[in-house]
């Protein structure tokens, strides 16, 4: 072993000086302005083929579901994508086309679901997907150095294993006190996408429950789109100010979305909707499939609201809020 | 009661788990066995999860490791980087892992079969595993015992065991102490030979014999002395498992087909 090896592959998002953070973050508006729009609006905005983009949320949970239907409608290609634990929300984005390279933590996976999806076999397969290695804990702490505005971060993962191997990072020694640690790169994404349980018309984001890496993510981002269940009043915001957990000058552009986050969890609000990931995992095992999948969910509706009146409208969605509220059992339709 | 082998590992692994004491877990088979010895001998055993959840108390299994119920009546719903941080500076006892493959220093794969580029098959990567299994004090791997999961070597160490062996994950600048502990499988139980790091044989099931674990292994296993046979599951574990952590069967309809 070297005395301080190194990762083999090129990073797919180089980390900013704290120079060029300066300059990129220095140049974001700090004025509260009314930031509401659509989701087409905020997608043909700030989401450009090419971009590396950032997700909030973790596996099925908080996921910007509308967002992403969005970026696939609007056709959005050659995206390059954090998968910190990315389930649901990286595959819709790979079955829409949109993708050409995942940072893996978590990623190609439903959790416990036992059906594998195969969009990203299917991609890796004919050499139409690049991937490279990092941990869950990598990015948090790589989302963690950007939202510090340095360029790098000290950890003790990763280390003498192919995940460092087949990752970006490197090794350093402390120059205090001579360990070896693994020196991640910050994560400074091009554009961010995020669901929040509310949020007001500046953009000062509320969240319920675990925050998982979104504090850091969303003060990472370049760019940051939040979708929100619900539009509050900026008093609400300065009645409760230590329930903001992202605040407005993070925030580009909020779009008001409930039940954005469908067929994800909602922490506090609405389940899984299990019968429609099954109905998704079940259309992946063909191109075909997954094809038509995407043309009646997202090309054949003209946005979210008419997606979610597909799927089973108000009485599902009420019946995915007794669910989380455990007054009804939940179905496991694998 | 007649168990399942499901049954067994949960109940193998629940017996592991000293009270008091704080343990990484994940979905599925380690969240049941952790379950299992809250809900039997250790009713202090503090459940952390990675997304940030902190000691819930459980109304049903959760799918997803960031689930509301991964932090329903929690005294804690922090951010990963918290909880991680936790588990860095020592404050994490156990960890559950899992993969497709296992070499006999407890290093595992759960990214690629084959060649990293052209892989035979893509699995979805470490996850938190290469967290846990870099700062944990005592990792608990759960894996079938099958020949062509039981390495010389895995095609790809996504989570570190004992790297090369003796010294591997300090020269790596891995926290020490930590590292792997046990292994729960199908066919018994493995621990570490404390001076080569190797896997050694524990204990079996009862109607398995050394044999069968030696005809599954693909490595030589440390055998010092004849195992023991581990205890099954009682009626009233059976119970517990059935009708307060698993009613529905996603665990026991489950464990089939599961990589």
């Amino acid at each position: 072993m070297n005395e301080l090896p190194q990762g083999d592959m090129e990073l797919a998002s180089r980390p900013l000086t704290a120079g060029e953070a300066r300059t990129w973050f220095g140049k974001k508006s700090r004025e509260q302005t009314d930031k509401r729009m659509t989701a087409k609006e905020a997608v043909e905005k700030f989401v450009h083929d090419g971009d590396y983009v950032g997700i909030g949320g973790f596996g099925h949970v908080r996921v910007p579901m509308a967002l992403i239907c969005e970026i696939v409608r609007r056709k959005k290609r050659n995206l390059r994508i954090a998968g910190h634990t990315a389930c649901h929300d990286l595959d819709f984005l790979m079955a829409g086309g949109c993708v050409s390279h995942v940072d893996v933590a978590y990623s190609f996976g439903h959790e416990l679901r036992p059906v594998r999806t195969r969009v990203g076999d299917r991609l890796i397969k004919a050499g139409k997907l690049s991937t490279q290695e990092w941990s869950n804990a990598s990015f948090s702490w790589r989302y963690k150095a950007a939202a510090m505005g340095v360029s790098f971060i000290p950890v003790k993962v990763m280390l003498g294993t192919d995940t460092f191997k087949y990752s970006g990072a490197k090794t350093v020694r402390c120059p205090f006190t001579g360990e070896i640690y693994c020196a991640l790169p910050a994560l400074y994404p091009d554009v961010v996408l995020m669901h929040v349980p509310r949020a007001d018309k500046y953009g000062n984001c509320q969240i319920e429950g675990i925050s998982i890496a979104d504090k850091d993510v969303a003060r990472a981002g370049k760019r940051v789109i939040v979708s929100a269940e619900e539009i509050i009043d900026n008093s609400a915001i300065r009645e409760n100010p230590h329930l903001t957990m992202i605040p407005y000058f993070c925030v580009d552009a909020v779009v008001h979305q409930p039940y954005g986050s469908h067929p994800c969890e909602m922490p506090g609000s609405y389940w899984f909707d299990e019968e429609v990931i099954a109905e998704y995992l079940k259309a992946t095992q063909s191109e075909e499939d997954t094809a038509a999948y995407v043309k009646k969910y997202v090309y054949d509706v003209k946005d979210f609201n008419e997606y979610l009146q597909l799927v089973g409208g108000e009485e599902k969605m009420k019946r995915l809020e007794r669910i989380e509220r455990f007054e009804e059992s939940p179905p496991y339709p694998w | 009661m007649k168990h399942s082998l499901t049954e067994q590992m949960i109940r193998t692994a629940a017996g592991l788990l000293e009270d008091n004491k704080t343990c990484f877990v994940g979905s599925g088979l380690p969240l049941a066995a952790a379950s299992l010895a809250k809900k039997t001998h250790a009713p202090n055993l503090i459940l952390v999860f990675e997304a940030g959840g902190f000691d819930p108390e459980f109304t049903r299994l959760p799918l997803s490791v960031g689930e509301s119920i991964t932090f329903y009546h929690a005294t804690y719903a922090g951010g990963m980087d918290d909880i991680m941080g936790d588990a860095g500076k020592g404050m994490v006892d156990y960890g559950f892992l899992g993969g497709a493959q296992i070499d006999m220093y407890g290093n595992l794969n759960s990214t690629v079969i084959g060649d990293y580029f052209h892989p035979k098959a893509r699995f979805p990567g470490s996850g938190g595993a290469n967290d846990v299994g870099s700062l944990c004090f005592k990792t608990i791997a759960i894996m079938r015992h099958e020949k062509r999961r039981f390495l010389e070597h895995v095609d790809f160490i996504t989570t570190p065991g004992y790297l090369d062996g003796p010294g591997g994950r300090e020269r790596a600048g891995l926290p020490a102490p930590g590292g792997p502990w046990r292994v729960v499988t199908t066919l018994g139980m493995m621990g570490y030979d404390d001076e080569t790091k190797r896997m050694e044989l524990l204990g079996v099931y009862e109607g398995v014999t050394k044999d069968d674990v030696i005809k599954e292994t693909g490595f030589e296993l440390i055998i010092k002395a004849e195992p023991e046979i581990l205890p099954a599951p009682t009626s009233e574990e059976i119970r517990i498992f059935r009708e307060e952590i698993d009613p529905v069967g996603v665990i026991s309809g489950k464990s089939k087909g599961k990589d």
